[in-house]
């Protein structure tokens, strides 16, 4: 296998983009990774785009061909879905396709529109098993509510503690401008915020929103000859388990999430302890809290109290998304697992303003529904 | 829903039909074509219903679409239970108050309205549970 560089990176703003449709997210992002990468629409050989739900969400499907059109590109174009997990197995996809030496430079993207319907919530739940567990009424708030619950009852794990990831990821956004929220809040707000699935509130949640990010991948002679600043993808991994959440033996640890990781870092010859700074999935408190212990940054059950001691803020021990997160960047779906290549890219060249880190190593981790899919990356400088 | 996608789940939602495998002897509920063991030789199983809760919730929002039940009767308890044969499901608890809600409960199985299209729709019914 070739080594794979990211060359380019582009995102909209994420927020509630009313004036926006899934299309022209798409091509600003496509097109500021292009200019960032600075090279020419022309160079670009293939394109993988990952969506959870153009279909459901805006009426739309056959976004391969839609998003190369409005491109202005007749390349191969790639539609990915493992839902929340889209983003991150686009890149995944693109990086094996430049690694095995079919194409040279690709462009990875992410998209969703989630604004344009009123069943946000019925739409997101079809990344669960429909039929064994949404028809019975579980939405994905409930399915991690009751993640959550079970952490709780066995380890001890609290909702300040949960309260606390909030805090330090939407601190983190403010200094972010392209972040759905730049807005601190605190403890206190969050634990007055309205209940979804106990003992979730909304302030626990990701939001609702609109978005899409680009990266520019290149193999590693195209990438040395037009790139000062070449990220290198060092380690990927892709693992699924049960879709649904009851047929799992233990419902605190993401499986999938361990064996991604797994990959990623034997790939990558590392391990948890290499890791500078780290994106996870966080669309809600308790999936960042889980995230860090499947990742192996801290122990299983430990989570809370290393977040409550303030070890994953920047500055940290390990600054665990310094983006603001899915929590409060934003969460348009299929954009997610891009979003955090782009802040691992950002933090990797020293880019990422008041939020960098220093990092020489960075790890991204994206889940798809409740952990049916997980894909972890690494990447250095 | 297309009335063919409720008719064919009938057994496994109004009765808890699953599958067990010929050869392992594994219980699978819902009902498997494969088992994890690798063996395509399952026949029905009925579970009888009784099981203990893992974890639950207190939904509290759901989707802004309000035809729909289970949607439209918030707040509802959704809980994983464990049969007693094995296998887990989700499943909505009812009849209880909050306060008798714990991991760990007794839970049996009762026969209920699950899914309900706006005012013309087709009905769809299958399992909840209770506090045993
Ligand atoms: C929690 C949730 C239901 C709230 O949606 P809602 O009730 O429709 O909220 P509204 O749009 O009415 O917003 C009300 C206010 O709360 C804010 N808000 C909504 N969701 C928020 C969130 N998750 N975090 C912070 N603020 C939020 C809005 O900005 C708005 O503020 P304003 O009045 O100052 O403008 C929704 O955000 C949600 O479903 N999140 C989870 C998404 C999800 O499951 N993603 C997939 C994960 S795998
Ligand atoms: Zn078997």
């Amino acid at each position: 296998m070739r080594k794979v560089a990211v060359i380019g990176v582009g995102m909209t703003k994420f927020g509630l983009l009313f004036e926006r449709d899934l299309s022209s997210m798409a091509v600003e992002a496509g097109s500021l990774a292009i200019n960032d990468a600075g090279i020419e629409k022309k160079d670009v050989e293939v394109l993988y785009g990952g969506t959870m739900s153009g279909g459901l969400f805006s009426n739309q499907e056959h976004t391969g061909s839609l998003l190369a059109d409005r491109m202005g590109l007749n390349v191969p174009s790639v539609r990915v879905e493992a839902a929340c997990a889209s983003g991150g197995l686009a890149l995944r996809q693109g990086y094996i396709d430049i690694a095995s030496g079919m194409h040279d430079i690709a462009v990875v993207g992410g998209v969703e529109k989630m604004t344009d319907t009123l069943n946000t919530t019925k739409v997101l739940a079809t990344a669960a098993d429909v039929e064994r567990e949404a028809v019975f009424g579980a939405t994905f708030p409930g399915l991690y509510a009751m993640m959550a619950k079970l952490h709780m009852h066995r380890y001890g794990t609290t909702e300040v503690q949960m309260a606390d990831v909030s805090v330090k990821n939407h601190a983190n956004a403010v200094h972010n401008k392209s972040a759905h929220f730049q807005k601190e809040i605190s403890v206190d707000d969050v634990m007055r915020s309205q209940k979804i699935a106990d003992p979730l509130k909304i302030l626990d949640a990701s939001p609702i929103s609109d978005g899409a990010a680009a990266l520019v991948l290149a193999s590693e002679e195209k990438a040395r000859e037009l790139c000062d600043t070449p990220v290198w993808i060092a380690g990927s991994g892709h693992a699924t388990d049960t879709i649904s959440l009851h047929d799992r033996e233990d419902i605190t640890t993401l499986k999938a999430t361990v064996a991604a990781a797994k990959q990623a870092y034997g790939q990558a010859h590392l391990t948890s302890k290499d890791i500078d700074v780290a994106e996870v999935h966080d669309c809600f408190t308790i999936a960042e809290l889980m995230a860090i212990e499947d990742l192996g940054f801290v122990k299983k059950g430990a989570s809370g109290k290393f977040t409550s001691e303030g070890n994953t803020k920047v500055g940290g021990k390990i600054p665990i998304n310094p983006s603001g997160g899915l929590k409060a960047k934003g969460h348009p779906i299929g954009a997610s697992g891009v979003a955090q290549a782009i802040e691992a890219v950002l933090q990797l060249r020293g880019d990422a303003g008041k939020r960098n880190t220093g990092a020489h190593t960075a790890l991204t981790h994206n889940v798809g529904g409740s952990g049916g899919t997980a894909i972890v990356h690494i990447f250095k400088r | 829903m297309a009335i063919p996608r409720i008719w064919r789940q009938i057994e496994e939602k109004y009765n808890l039909v699953g599958t067990l495998c010929k050869d392992c002897k594994k219980k699978h509920f819902p009902p498997r074509e494969v088992c994890s063991c690798g063996c395509y030789d399952l026949e029905k199983y009925r579970f009888l219903g009784k099981g203990e809760i893992v974890t639950y919730t207190v939904i509290r929002i759901s989707s802004e679409d309000n035809e729909d039940t289970p949607f439209r009767n918030i707040p509802y308890v959704l809980a994983i239970v464990r049969l007693d044969e094995g296998p887990s499901l989700t499943a909505q608890i009812v009849q209880c108050s909050e306060s008798e809600l714990m991991i760990g409960k007794k839970v049996e199985m009762v026969f209920r309205k699950l899914l309900e299209k706006g005012e013309k729709g087709v009905i769809q019914y299958g399992y909840k549970f209770r506090i045993a």
